[in-house]
């Protein structure tokens, strides 16, 4: 079980957690991913770890609800316990002085940038940060944002704060201001990190893109999550998830990714319609979860007494 | 007439030799296949005592027991027979731990007809002794009579010992280990212990309940158990030695990744490795869709073929049809003689109504225009010269193209080395396939304090081979933790 010390709302439907889980936090680097099921029903899903605090022993992570489990996660609130989480997985993003390094972001995707954004600004990086949302309420860590880089733009698709537009007009906007771009992190939906990659690959500006695509263990044991990398086949979960931008065939990303889709709407529909009785069921389940665990560690407590 | 009837029940060898083998092999009653090929529960119904009685009778005692040395961990099964014979199948079952641990599960998925059963004189001439069906029963047996004889745990020496796996490898050290008086903590990867216990292998042949239970016996030993850990990500070999100070570390992580076939079309949605999918249905639970979260693609009236002829590919092919598959269709590339699964499974299969298309091999899979798979263009194929290991090579008959329909395709064939311990632990030495090198006897690996076992060091194997490795491994850990001494071999 891993405890919730903290739960806030940072954007519409968008929800940070603080977690104990001290192993995680003891290795974490920035570009990694965790695994986490909520309870014993519920499915494994991959979410980026924003930072951790080794000494503290918690990681934190930031949800927007899409789907049932993102939706019931952010029914979360500090105190209560998720069941079981896993990491850190993935490698590290590569973290190197590559002179100006421009880091894109759609809205939850920040989050997921920002640890890979602050590495790059101490490894001596000129960091420019486009911060990309639908609008202005799911603009989020802009203050954390500003400190992660030189260069801050925040754009939204409907004016509503900062400049309208996409995060790829602002790219194209520095590009065609004569900008040297050495370095480029995207991370969000696929169609912008696509987008992202059609603009830097004919210019050879190295691209790293963040894959969200579907796993389940996370140890490269299933081979769910695979992408292709040009005429090859690597795995996010092991191989990633970082990838070089110019090699992925996003149109197959995008089409594994709509793998579930049909089931994954149901369910959500599901979980709505019984939002208050299911949840009633989860919090009863662990709560005895809990329970039964700490009677457990009890009886090994008085067992040990025994060797001693 | 009522004398001889009365006799095997007091006196296990009163039986006439002649007698005995007179007796047919009992058979294993099993859920009716048309009922069965519908849901997830356990197929084989197990053997009622009065059957395993007459089964045990039927042993001859040989003086040289053939079943013994055919077994990967020489299973005292001589012995056991005769306490069945008498009677005696609490004693049966505590002589059977001896030398396996976890006789509930071997005596399921064991292959017993290339070992132990392999082994039985009477198999030369008629059916040998039903010793897995025995096994079970024995281990079925003292679970349920709720009087299990926990082994005698020794004084704490003082050491500790971190078990990287919980599969059978893993378990089985654990076991033996607990017994001697070390600390023994099992790190697994996932969230539920038991490792291709649990995900691999299915309900319908490996009830979940049966490794809990099994599981439950080993902690109620003293072994640790903790999930959720990966080693080689959330934790170094290095650090569980330094900051978390075990004496030694056995390396028990099993198969790694799935091999695909590098063919085109792979990427089309509805192609998965046989792991992928077993661990959707199995660990996850999706064949229970209504309540679990965790989705696995909708077989209902679909069309499944499943590549591969070992066990994890009959697992897959079965399971497909349980989910309810309007063909579920094995796509193999030798013939059925070669097919590396157990017998049972493969009788098992058939009789649930499992096509079986042998020496066919896939080469491209075919999709519609949103990316969802339609079909998989095949070859014939037909066998030529013995290959390395003996089987003869399949070779692709010219002109033989054919496409079979399917919105699933399963690919079950075999796994490649997980890299996550060994690109994380430098100094441990591996081979030209990236497993771990390990002293077949001492299963010492090249780094000291480090020993490793099951199929990170073969390959894909058995779960008996795996035990086996991890009880080897067991007294070569005691060994080194009693000595302190560490000779490089």
């Amino acid at each position: 079980m891993y405890k919730i010390v903290e739960a806030r709302s940072v954007g519409l439907n968008i929800k940070q957690f603080v977690i104990e889980a001290p192993r995680i936090a003891r290795k974490q680097k920035p570009g990694q991913f965790l695994i986490l099921r909520l309870h014993e029903k519920g499915e494994r899903i991959p979410l980026t770890i924003k930072s951790s605090d080794p000494a503290a022993g918690t990681v934190t992570i930031v949800v927007q609800a899409v789907g049932k489990t993102t939706t019931l996660l952010n029914c979360f609130e500090a105190g209560e316990s998720i069941l079981d989480i896993v990491g850190p997985l993935g490698h590290p993003s590569e973290i190197q002085n590559y002179g100006t390094a421009v880091i894109l972001a759609g809205s939850v995707g920040t989050a997921m940038a920002l640890p890979t954004a602050n590495a790059l600004k101490q490894a001596g990086n000129h960091v420019i940060f486009i911060e990309g949302a639908r609008s202005k309420e799911m603009v989020v860590f802009e203050d954390e944002v500003r400190q992660a880089s030189h260069e801050t733009y925040v754009m939204t698709d409907d004016g509503s704060y900062g400049e309208q537009g996409l995060v790829t007009m602002k790219l194209n906007g520095l590009i065609d201001a004569g900008r040297r771009l050495d370095f480029a992190l995207a991370v969000g939906p696929v169609p912008m990190m696509r987008a992202v990659a059609r603009i830097t690959s004919p210019l050879s500006i190295k691209t790293m893109v963040s894959l969200n695509s579907i796993m389940v263990d996370g140890t490269g044991m299933c081979g769910g999550c695979r992408v292709l990398l040009g005429q090859q086949s690597k795995f996010a979960c092991v191989d990633g998830p970082e990838f070089d931008a110019s090699q992925v065939n996003f149109e197959v990303l995008m089409q594994r990714n709509t793998m579930y889709r049909d089931k994954e709407c149901l369910s959500l529909k599901h979980f709505e319609l019984h939002k208050r009785e299911e949840l009633e069921q989860i919090r009863a389940e662990l709560a005895a979860k809990e329970q039964e665990m700490t009677r457990l560690r009890g009886e090994l407590d008085e067992e040990e007494k025994h060797y001693v | 007439m009522s004398e001889s009837k009365s006799l095997p029940t007091q006196t296990p060898n009163a039986l006439p030799l002649k007698e005995r083998m007179k007796i047919l092999r009992t058979p294993m009653p099993e859920r009716d296949a048309q009922a069965r090929s519908r849901t997830f529960e356990e197929v084989n119904l197990g053997l009622p005592p009065a059957d395993a009685l007459t089964e045990a009778s039927r042993c001859i005692e040989c003086a040289k027991p053939g079943c013994v040395v055919q077994c990967p961990v020489g299973v005292k099964i001589k012995d056991v027979v005769a306490l069945i014979c008498a009677g005696d199948y609490l004693a049966a079952a505590s002589k059977m731990r001896e030398d396996n641990a976890l006789p509930a599960i071997t005596g399921r998925v064991c292959p017993q007809e290339n070992q132990c059963e392999g082994g039985c004189v009477l198999g030369k001439k008629g059916a040998p002794v039903a010793i897995g069906n025995l096994e079970r029963f024995i281990a079925d047996y003292e679970r349920e009579s709720g009087q299990l004889g926990l082994p005698a745990i020794a004084a704490s020496t003082g050491k500790s010992v971190a078990i990287v796996g919980s599969g059978p490898a893993g378990l089985s050290a654990a076991g033996d280990l607990i017994q001697k008086g070390h600390r023994v903590r099992v790190f697994e990867a996932l969230h539920e212990l038991g490792g291709v216990l649990v995900y691999g292998i299915p309900e319908f042949r490996l009830p979940k309940s049966i490794v809990k239970g099994e599981v439950d016996n080993l902690r109620r030993m003293g072994v640790e158990f903790e999930t959720n850990v990966v080693v080689g990500k959330s934790v170094t070999i290095d650090e569980l030695m330094r900051s978390e100070h075990f004496d030694a570390v056995f390396v028990a992580t099993g198969a790694g990744l799935p091999v695909f076939l590098n063919v085109p079309g792979e990427h089309f949605n509805g192609v998965y490795s046989a792991n992928e999918f077993l661990t959707r249905v199995n660990l996850m639970r999706a064949y229970q869709i209504e309540a679990y979260d965790e989705p696995v693609y909708d077989c209902r009236d679909r069309d499944v073929i499943v590549v591969g002829g070992g066990n994890t590919a009959m697992d897959a092919v079965r399971t497909a049809r349980r989910l309810g598959a309007r063909t579920a269709t094995l796509v193999y590339r030798r013939s059925q003689a070669e097919m590396p699964a157990r017998l049972e499974e493969v009788h098992h299969a058939l009789a649930e109504g499992i096509q079986f298309r042998m020496l066919t091999n896939p080469v491209e899979f075919i999709g519609d225009e949103k990316g969802w798979l339609t079909g998989a263009r095949c070859v014939r194929m037909e066998l030529g010269e013995p290959d390395a290991d003996g089987r003869r090579r399949p070779v692709a008959v010219a002109g033989s193209e054919h496409v079979l329909p399917a919105n699933v395709v399963i690919i079950g064939v075999g796994t490649t080395a997980n890299p996550l311990i060994q690109s994380t632990t430098p100094d441990l030495k591996t081979n030209k396939w990236n497993y771990i090198v390990a002293n077949p006897e001492s299963m010492r690996t090249s780094k000291p304090g480090v020993f490793a076992g099951g199929d990170i060091v073969t390959g894909g194997a058995t779960v008996i081979l795996a035990m086996g490795a991890g009880r080897k491994a067991a007294v070569s850990i005691h060994d080194y933790l009693t000595s302190g001494t560490w000779e490089t071999a």
